[in-house]
């Protein structure tokens, strides 16, 4: 097999050999399992950390930021300490990461829970070339170079291919462990290839999320408060065009008629003047936006009324819950809103597809209960507004260093 | 009061600006009112919106439907038992299409209104038509499902004499028909139509590239369609024109932008260059928040129309962004406002978690 290494812009090394364009890595594997959070790979992802910080002229990628902010060995150290249940515990081995073509910054957070779970990791990265996806491998091939990380090269390795079958088989066939992010087709596209006879899989699906919001609470907030859970919101929303599995497009309001009105206004005037600040929409959003308010207004019996807000933000008012309401979704500032006294109103409502419930004004155990109480297929995150999209070791249910590692039992 | 029926038999670009105010607040009050009590889906929407359909308001004021609003539904404002076809607009395989709602008083209208467009360049009497397509199929010349482009055809068509198509099925220029046409009517003023995107393809580049071409001196020229696909070539007008001009002899060209949405109610391209609204239309540009833009601002472009009646398509926002120059005092003479189009709205990547899986060319 011809291999040819030439540089690209950014210092990254492309190794081709004909199928595969790797970013980091290359054909050299060490596949042997380590302890999750060994003192090496803590120290690693501390460089990379800081090696990415360092660079000024990333303040474009914000979610670069926040990688490498999340990677700081303060962070890392403490969920060490979390993880810790006085057992051992080593990774699996191999870990094929099949990363989201539109979301640019996952596959380095899957990369990364694979990395700290103890694994040597196989990352198929994005289709699309985003800029983060260069920023991040540089990084990465910068602080493997450090005399103190050499022993690590062979375990990453990012590359591209034409998702040809062959490949995605071969490399799945020597995995004990495989995280597939995206939609169904994509994620039965991949399954069709199987992966060790023992292995472990995790579907990051796409996902479906809402926002409970207690009128009672938000009615007595005073100005600021109402002003910091608006941009909290808007974080959850805005940020990511409303279109992260996270980021929700159903706003539960929780109280009488008339807390819920007042709390209405003040919340959605609020949100309207952040996202005024701070939101710049797209034509092509605003077309959509209207182009799917029309259509809503045809075909969906549930509607009350509609509110526009000035083309940023779009509030179609359900009076009655349709059927399948996790199909309803807008972008880019578009939101259902239903009104209930209790939420066990709603609790027939939450199917498989459901993952964040972001909240503000309510009691999170009272949160908890509904799940728990009504026995819920879905819903794995309860988290307060503003949180929605932060990204942790629990995900989607998953533990994601547990379920990536192996218990050694010792008695 | 004007009506749509006197603006048909006037000169096309002839209404000043406040006298077409006032007899576009009133038509297009009775459109809304009109679509309001007979297309339910409409109703439904100026319900939410909370419009009131009674109360004539200033044209820029009136209710406007995205276009691809007609892609998903099929909105009607009569009966199903009087609609006489059914026109899709041109979409690539795989796309959805507008599918609008004629009756034959709509059908008609736009018929007599492109007439009257068309007259301002090639004059009133017709002329002999050379149409820069190959014939419908006979699968396609059924009417009561027709496409824009057998649409474009047909209806400039009824402007012309021993209409003669220059391409076979295959698309192959067909030399000694058009040799014959042009011996036929030789030193005779002739009218030439085609589509912008398919005069390049199969007229343009093949002639240039054979090192051959006609002489059509006394031709005039009306061509319209999307530029999108002109674009990624990188052919903007005028080196369209220079192009035309080169293997043809055209000189006197025309331009049009128009949509399936609103058919007949074509803006014309000026010899400025400049889209021209005649009697029968109108165009706002608005900014992303919904409101006008100041004049020489860019945004996208609401087109007005006085002829839609079988389904609710008298205001529609395109999916097109364009930049508003005047009214009424373009050097060109004609009345009404004149613009630009600059292209389609761009299609920005939407951040979010998708499908990982895009199958291997």
């Amino acid at each position: 097999m011809v291999e040819s290494q030439r540089p690209k812009s950014g210092g990254v090394v492309i190794l081709t050999n004909r199928h595969l364009s790797y970013l980091v890595g290359g054909r050299e594997e060490d596949n042997r399992p380590a302890p999750p959070f060994c003192d090496i790979r803590v120290e690693f992802l501390s460089a990379l950390s800081k090696c990415i910080s360092q660079k000024g002229h990333l303040i474009r990628h914000p979610d670069v930021l926040t990688f490498a902010f999340w990677c700081r060995k303060a962070n890392i150290t403490r969920l060490r300490d979390t993880f810790d249940d006085g057992r051992a515990h080593l990774g699996l081995g191999a870990v094929f990461h099949v990363s989201p073509s539109n979301v640019p910054i996952n596959f380095a957070f899957s990369y990364v829970f694979g990395f700290l779970a103890g694994n040597s990791n196989y990352v198929r990265l994005p289709s699309h070339k985003f800029p983060q996806v260069d920023i991040i491998s540089s990084a990465l091939n910068a602080v493997l170079e450090l005399p103190d990380f050499t022993s690590l090269k062979a375990t990453t390795h990012f590359f591209r291919y034409n998702h040809e079958a062959e490949i995605t088989a071969e490399i799945s066939a020597k995995c004990q462990g495989r995280v597939i992010w995206g939609g169904r087709e994509a994620i039965e596209e991949v399954r069709k290839y199987p992966i060790q006879i023992r292995g472990r899989e995790i579907g990051f699906a796409d996902r479906y999320s809402f926002c409970v919001l207690g009128a009672r609470t938000l009615v007595e907030m005073s100005r600021s408060e109402m002003e910091r859970l608006a941009l909290g919101f808007y974080n959850d929303t805005y940020l990511m065009d409303q279109n992260a599995c996270s980021s929700p497009h159903l706003v539960v309001w929780l109280g009488d008629l008339k807390n819920v009105l007042e709390a209405k206004a003040r919340f959605w005037d609020c949100l309207l003047l952040v996202a005024r600040r701070k939101y710049e929409i797209s034509t092509k959003a605003v077309v959509d936006k209207l182009t799917l308010v029309y259509q809503s207004a045809i075909e969906l019996r549930e509607i009350g009324r509609v509110h526009i807000h000035n083309s940023l933000l779009f509030r179609v008012e359900l009076e009655a819950i349709p059927d399948r309401l996790d199909l309803l979704r807008g972008n880019c500032g578009y939101f259902y809103e239903f009104t209930v006294q209790t939420l066990d109103k709603i609790a027939h409502i939450v199917n498989s597809s459901y993952q964040t419930l972001t909240y503000a004004g309510v009691n999170r155990s009272q949160l908890l209960d509904f799940v728990i109480e009504n026995r819920l297929s879905g819903i794995d995150r309860i988290v307060p507004v503003g949180t929605a999209l932060d990204i942790g070791v629990v995900w989607d249910g998953h533990h994601m260093i547990q379920s990536l590692s192996r218990i050694i039992e010792v008695r | 009061m004007i009506s749509l029926v006197d603006l048909l038999d006037l000169p096309p670009f002839s209404i000043s600006a406040s006298a077409k105010r006032d007899i576009f607040r009133s038509e297009l009050q009775e459109l809304t009112h009109h679509h309001y009590l007979h297309c339910p889906e409409y109703k439904r929407i100026i319900d939410l919106m909370e419009f009131e359909s009674r109360v004539a308001v200033d044209p820029e004021n009136v209710p406007f439907l995205p276009v691809g609003i007609f892609k998903t539904h099929r909105l009607s404002s009569v009966a199903s038992s009087s609609l006489v076809s059914t026109l899709n607009s041109s979409g690539t395989s795989g796309q959805q299409v507008s599918r609008i709602s004629l009756d034959r008083g709509t059908a008609n209208n736009q018929k007599k209104a492109l007439a009257r467009i068309t007259a301002d360049c090639i004059g009133d009497s017709r002329l002999p038509m050379l149409i820069l397509d190959s014939a419908p199929s006979s699968a396609t010349t059924d009417r009561t499902m027709i496409s824009a482009r057998t649409a474009g055809i047909f209806g400039f068509g009824n402007m012309g004499l021993d209409r003669t198509y220059a391409f076979d099925e295959n698309m192959g220029i067909k030399f000694d028909v058009i040799n014959d046409f042009l011996n036929r009517h030789r030193d005779k003023h002739v009218f030439v139509f085609g589509f912008t995107y398919i005069i390049w393809e199969h007229l343009v580049l093949p002639l240039s590239n054979m090192g051959r071409q006609f002489s059509i001196d006394n031709g005039t020229l009306i061509h319209g369609g999307g530029w999108k696909k002109l674009h990624d070539r990188s052919v903007d007008s005028a080196h369209f024109k220079r192009s035309v001009k080169n293997v043809t002899g055209i000189t006197s060209i025309y331009n049009y932008y128009g949509m399936a949405e609103q058919a007949g109610s074509i803006f014309l391209e000026c010899d400025q260059g400049h889209y021209h609204c005649s009697n029968f239309s109108d165009v706002f540009i608005r900014r992303n928040d919904l409101t006008l833009c100041d004049s020489a601002e860019r945004g996208m472009i609401e087109v007005i129309s006085l002829l839609p009646h079988s389904y609710p398509g008298h205001a529609l926002l395109t999916e097109d962004v364009g930049t508003l120059l005047g009214e009424d005092d373009c050097p060109c003479g004609r009345l009404g406002k004149y613009f630009v189009v600059h292209g389609r709205i761009a299609t920005s990547e939407i951040r979010g978690c998708g499908d990982t899986y895009q199958s291997s060319s």
